[in-house]
């Protein structure tokens, strides 16, 4: 097991006028078996991000590091360690022991030791009653264990996951998402994962890196993104609804936008003025979307209530009041927490 | 078609029933004439669509020659059934091989000019054998190949279609497949020997039937390239036969037509299965 440490990485593509940067000196460290996600919009870079750790990507600038190694030159399969990825790519001709026990082979390790990995991980993932299936006699669940599994048994440094639960139907993701934590607390292999979906973020990172257009927005816990979000980009990509973000509220100073999440509105008697707009019925949950009463009205603010509060009819004017220390500023210009 | 129809489905059987009959008959009389006496095809018009007695003496002259009871002295076929079988041997494997590795290289090296190369090939593919073939013809008897397998089937190798049918085919198969491969620390050729070649399984089963075929029904190349009897494949072995000075015996022109017709039928047969294996399951 192994940290990994990014330095300054910087990835081009083109060169002389049609240069593109999708990653914009990026640096982390991720402690030896630390679950750390990078997550972010598509096309934010980080599938780049992962593509040039596993070695699949070549390096503009800055260094990698896996253990006291720096990776830049070497070939994937030189990097000890193993990648999941997002369409599995299991190759279709081999049963799923030959699958898993493939880069073994190539590695020349003895027969004996091979049979006793391939058998230990197929077992940890309920594999075993499938060893001699092809690809295609697997559901998408399974072939998804498989290609865990063919990481697994490499015993590698790192692993590395390339969107691994965005072809599962949902029950399937939330279970898979258990299990992979799970693995991660036997194992406990330094791991990087890669979505684009928050909840995944939240819910498997011990650590979570945020990307935006190639850039590193925050890495911190999910605790810390969540309650002190770096900037406007992580505040409204992370929490669903996402945070308000308001400009004419009316404690603002000029040159910020006070930040506040519908979840720490309450409604009150007296407080900010909103005119409802429109009302969401989710269940257990109920959002309110309102308008100011002074100024520029046409920003919606959203309210986050339950089913203990009184249902406000549209068009009526209610009041909120944010929770004080659940306030945050950004500056205007920059989009940086202040 | 769900219409129901008497008179058309009367119709559409006699329109089929036509096709057969017109591919069959020939191949019919060939048969019926190769098991009759050349006296008997020479002499009765039209000729007996009945089948004679004599047909393993025809078959035994044919394949191994001897003199026929009108005269004449004829050489076996059995000598150029083997030269064909090795040439139509070495032509499609000469070019699933060569074909596979250009492809290969097209799709999955990053050299410059590979796009240019790729189109060089491809361009070939206008250029078959009997429009080169004053040039060719040059080159191989300068290199001192005539009259040799190597002559037969080396210049017949070189194949844009085939390298263009696995060309497509390589680029099918998905970017994360090759990726896994390099995680697992395959290199680039064991990579085509493990993965591509096993996935290519179909295509090549389905070359090989062509090419096979293509190498077979060689005609015009080996009439210019060989001189010596022991290099004639069976196609023009059954041209000799015919039209030489001496008197035409057609019942073994027949039979070492039937003779010439047999292994190509046979490959086709034997990879059939393969070509519905292949159709109904995609492995990708």
């Amino acid at each position: 097991m192994a940290s990994i440490t990014l330095n300054k990485l910087v990835k081009r593509y083109g060169n002389g006028k049609t240069v593109n940067q999708v990653i914009h000196s990026v640096s982390a460290q991720i402690d030896d078996g630390e679950f750390v996600v990078v997550v972010g919009p598509s096309g934010c870079g980080k599938s780049t991000l992962l593509r040039m750790v596993a070695g699949l990507e070549e390096i503009t600038g800055g260094e990698i590091s896996i253990g006291n190694r720096v990776v830049n030159t070497l070939e994937p399969s030189e990097r000890d360690i193993a990648m999941v990825f997002q369409n599995y790519a299991l190759y279709p001709h081999m049963n799923v022991f030959d699958n898993m026990a493939y880069g073994l082979k190539i590695a020349k390790v003895p027969l004996v030791e091979i049979q006793a990995r391939v058998d230990k991980a197929a077992k940890i993932l309920e594999l075993g009653e499938y060893m001699q299936r092809k690809p295609r006699e697997l559901s998408g669940g399974q072939r998804q264990r498989v290609a865990m599994g063919r990481a697994i048994v490499r015993q590698p440094q790192a692993f590395l996951f390339d969107e691994p639960l965005s072809n599962l139907d949902a029950k399937l993701r939330a279970h898979t998402r258990l299990e992979i934590q799970k693995l991660h607390r036997e194992l406990g292999i330094t791991s990087l994962f890669v979505t684009h979906d928050q909840v995944e973020a939240m819910t498997l990172a011990q650590r979570m890196m945020v990307m935006n257009a190639g850039v590193m927005e925050q890495f911190g816990t999910p605790e810390e993104v969540y309650s002190r979000p770096a900037t406007t980009f992580v505040a409204s990509f992370i929490g669903s609804p996402p945070m308000n973000l308001l400009k004419n509220a009316p404690d603002a100073r000029p040159g910020t936008i006070v930040g506040i999440r519908p979840e720490h509105l309450d409604i009150t008697a007296t407080g900010w003025a909103l005119r409802v707009d429109a009302l969401e019925m989710l269940g257990f949950e109920r959002l309110v979307y309102g308008r100011w009463l002074h100024g520029a009205g046409n920003e919606l603010v959203i309210v986050r209530s339950d089913e203990t509060q009184p249902v406000p009819g549209l068009d009526t004017i209610i009041h909120v009041t944010p929770r004080a220390d659940r306030l945050h500023t950004f500056d205007a210009a920059t989009g940086k927490r202040l | 078609m769900i219409e129901r129809r008497p008179g058309l489905t009367v119709l559409s059987h006699l329109i089929l029933l036509l096709g057969v009959l017109i591919v069959a008959f020939p191949l019919y009389l060939t048969v019926v004439a190769s098991t009759q006496t050349s006296e008997q095809i020479a002499q009765s018009v039209p000729m007996s669509l009945l089948p004679g007695s004599n047909a393993l003496q025809t078959y035994k002259t044919a394949l191994l020659g001897g003199t026929t009871a009108a005269g004449s002295q004829l050489s076996g076929a059995a000598p150029m059934l083997w030269v064909s079988l090795v040439t139509a041997l070495i032509i499609p494997l000469g070019k699933i091989t060569m074909s596979m590795l250009s492809a290969f290289a097209i799709v999955y090296f990053r050299f410059p000019f590979r796009n240019l190369v790729f189109w060089m090939i491809f361009v070939t593919l206008m250029l078959p054998v009997e429009v080169r073939i004053g040039p060719t013809y040059e080159v191989v008897a300068s290199l001192g190949m005539l009259n040799t397998y190597a002559g037969l089937t080396i210049p017949l190798i070189a194949s844009a279609t085939a390298t263009f049918l696995f060309r497509q085919f390589f680029l099918t198969v998905p970017d994360e497949l090759v990726e896994a491969a390099r995680m697992d620390g395959a290199g680039p050729m064991r990579f085509f020997k493990d993965v591509l070649l096993p996935l290519s399984a179909t295509s090549i089963a389905a070359l090989f039937v062509i090419q096979f075929i293509y190498g077979w029904n060689q005609y015009l190349w080996p009439l210019l390239m060989t001189t010596n009897e022991n290099m004639y494949p069976v196609v023009m072995g059954i041209k000799r036969l015919i039209g030489g000075e001496s008197y035409t015996e057609w019942n073994v022109v027949m039979a070492t037509a039937v003779l010439a017709m047999l292994p190509p039928a046979l490959v086709v047969m034997l990879m059939q299965k393969w070509f519905v294996k292949g159709l109904v399951d995609v492995e990708k």
